[in-house]
């Protein structure tokens, strides 16, 4: 293939990892905002999430459709009550402390990756898309005998990819209008200005956490249950998210929502169109240390308002 | 009995007490024990920083694998003799500790603790990188012949042993003393106020810097002595885990008390020992501790002794 083609296929390949990305992320910077709390167990809601979605789709076993659709509504919900139980059951007595918080979910993520290795076993499971048809793109070309456009060879997406593509950006609209237009959301962002204000107005600030856990959890879950037809389920898949996931924060300005989508694009292009044309070892220190320098020297964030 | 000869007296207690230890239990415990020593200079390079500054790294693993391959690999690729090539892996932890301390005292709280795993997650990428030298997470063994000082041989285990025990006491009896010195008084009192010993006339981040250096180098001490007792270098020494483990003992053990990290340490391996012979899932141990800790014992072993009865424990 050449150079052209192949970028457009990257392209297309960081599109659907920043669409994953961009879920659950916003998960993480959802909790990080509104509590204050770094969550390092979110990786492994999300790998819950996916194997949550391999035991849904296998004991329904009716069209893989009919799996997948009863996955996407089931296990994003199971992962938010087990997040809410985490946060009732550890973080509320050890008050949200931010480095008891950290050390506690270090606590669960093993907990919750090794009870999944007791329980799924150490194999890697796929779930079968509801549809898979592949898509030959065509590329337009300036020729010899003028404009010209054909198939490239190899140059090629599936349904599937596209629709991961659609339905987080209909996630995320419906997401952003739940917190700006409704009660919930109202009462979310109230909990975030201020929650000792929050909690004499009236507002139950401790269930209000305990929603926001299970919410930023849950779509990490729904992130993972549309990964899971592309990639396989798999006990130690919670690693990657986490950190794609805290680079995005980060990069975005911690706690800015906007900034975390803008960011989740750009890392998921940019991770995708990497992995393409350099080895991904050197691409992810690369990758690493930046971040870690954007942090050092631009603690807010590249979005965030600076102190000053 | 003043405090001060009272923790005299419980250092070189332990100290004796780990030195008879060898004649008096089996060698397949002497054996752990001998391991328990070298990770517990890790613990208490990690305790400085994080018991005594207030400062949560998670990303020690970074300073420790750069005494672990520091040693390792002149060693192996370059067969230097082991005294200086412990040197080199000490001058290792020491430039790693030196250039990511200048940077990440930039950040505080949070930022910190991501910083921190960030660059040890860069260190581990780049030992696989470089996987030609390294071998990656497979890793290296060094050669029995090698492993000699001065007429010892140190895969002897008895040598092994007392070899472990004179760098344990070294580390213990040294750190105790810095505690006790101004320098360690001052972290103390930075962990306390920052904002007050500031105001006093301290800087601040010169001192925290030297303190992450102090911290680096034990805990780059303890990797060079793994390499060379146990003679295996490998990158699973660089993973995250291996940060999180100093952490673990010493909130196990009890952040801030000078003996928390051995007996958090002591107490960790035996457990995790226990539990991977029960079953593939191990680790689970580590974070139900983790969980359990934090929940209902803030102050750890040693320190919940010194808060409920014995006040003078250092």
């Amino acid at each position: 293939m050449e150079f052209g083609p192949h970028l457009l296929l990257a392209s297309l390949e960081g599109a659907t990892t920043a669409a994953v990305l961009a879920l659950t992320a916003m998960g993480l910077s959802i909790v990080f905002g509104v509590m204050r709390v770094v969550n390092v167990a979110h990786g492994e809601f999300y790998m819950v999430g996916a194997v949550l979605a391999w035991f849904i789709a296998t004991s329904v076993g009716a069209h893989p459709a009919l799996g997948f659709v009863a996955a996407l509504l089931i296990a994003p919900l199971l992962v938010g009550f087990l997040a809410a139980g985490v946060d009732r059951l550890i973080l509320r007595h050890i008050n949200y402390d931010p480095e008891r918080t950290i050390v506690a979910t270090i606590g669960t993520l093993y907990i919750l990756q090794q009870t999944t290795l007791m329980t799924f076993g150490p194999d890697a499971r796929p779930v079968e898309p509801p549809f898979n048809s592949r898509i030959a793109l065509p590329w337009f070309e300036w020729g010899e005998n003028g404009f010209e456009f054909y198939f490239p060879w190899g140059l090629s997406t599936t349904s599937y990819k596209l629709f991961v593509i659609a339905a987080a950006v209909v996630i995320l609209i419906t997401l952003w209008l739940a917190i700006t237009r409704t009660k919930a959301g109202l009462v979310m962002r109230a909990t975030q200005q201020d929650s000792d204000m929050a909690q004499a107005f009236g507002i139950p600030v401790k269930t209000v956490y305990s929603a926001v856990f299970g919410l930023g959890a849950g779509l990490a879950a729904i992130g993972a249950v549309l990964v899971v037809p592309i990639q396989q389920a798999y006990y130690l898949m919670g690693h990657d998210p986490l950190l794609l996931s805290f680079i995005v924060v980060i990069i975005g300005g911690l706690g800015s929502l906007p900034g975390t989508i803008i960011a989740a694009i750009l890392i998921g292009m940019a991770d995708g169109i990497i992995s393409v044309f350099f080895t991904p070892t050197l691409a992810k220190i690369f990758a690493t240390l930046v971040v870690a320098m954007v942090l050092v020297f631009r603690p807010k964030g590249l979005l965030g308002k600076s102190t000053s | 009995m003043s405090d001060t000869s009272k923790s005299h007296g419980l250092h070189l207690g332990l100290i004796c007490v780990l030195a008879l230890a060898y004649f008096v239990l089996p060698a397949y415990h002497s054996g752990n024990l001998a391991s328990v020593m070298v990770i517990a200079i890790y613990a208490m390079g990690y305790n400085l920083l994080f018991g005594y500054t207030g400062l949560l790294s998670l990303g020690h693993a970074l300073f420790f694998s750069a005494g672990l391959y520091g040693l390792g690999l002149m060693m192996h690729l370059a067969d230097w003799t082991p005294l200086p090539a412990f040197a080199a892996g000490l001058i290792a932890a020491l430039v790693v500790s030196a250039v990511i301390g200048f940077l990440i005292l930039r950040t505080t709280g949070v930022a910190f603790m991501i910083v921190t795993l960030m660059f040890a997650q860069a260190g581990y990428l780049t030992i696989l990188y470089f996987g030609k030298y390294t071998r990656g997470d497979e890793g290296f063994a060094l050669q029995q012949a090698s492993r000699q000082i001065a007429g010892y041989d140190l895969t002897d285990p008895g040598v092994r042993y007392y070899c472990a025990l004179v760098l344990f006491s070294v580390t213990l009896l040294g750190l105790a003393y810095i505690i006790r010195a101004p320098f360690g008084r001052t972290l103390v009192a930075i962990r306390e106020n920052e904002e007050r010993a500031r105001m006093l006339g301290y800087n601040v981040t010169a001192i925290k810097l030297k303190a992450v250096i102090v911290s680096g180098v034990v805990s780059g001490a303890s990797g060079a002595t793994y390499a060379l007792l146990f003679g295996y270098a490998g990158a699973t020494f660089a993973t995250v885990q291996y940060s999180i483990f100093p952490l673990l003992w010493v909130l196990v053990g009890g952040a801030g008390t000078t003996v928390g990290p051995f007996v958090g340490a002591l107490f960790m391996f035996y457990l995790i020992d226990y539990a991977s012979g029960k079953t593939e899932a191990y680790l689970l141990v580590v974070g139900v501790t983790l969980v359990l800790v934090t929940l209902f014992l803030p102050h750890g072993i040693v320190g919940t002794i010194r808060t409920r009865f014995l006040r003078w424990l250092p």
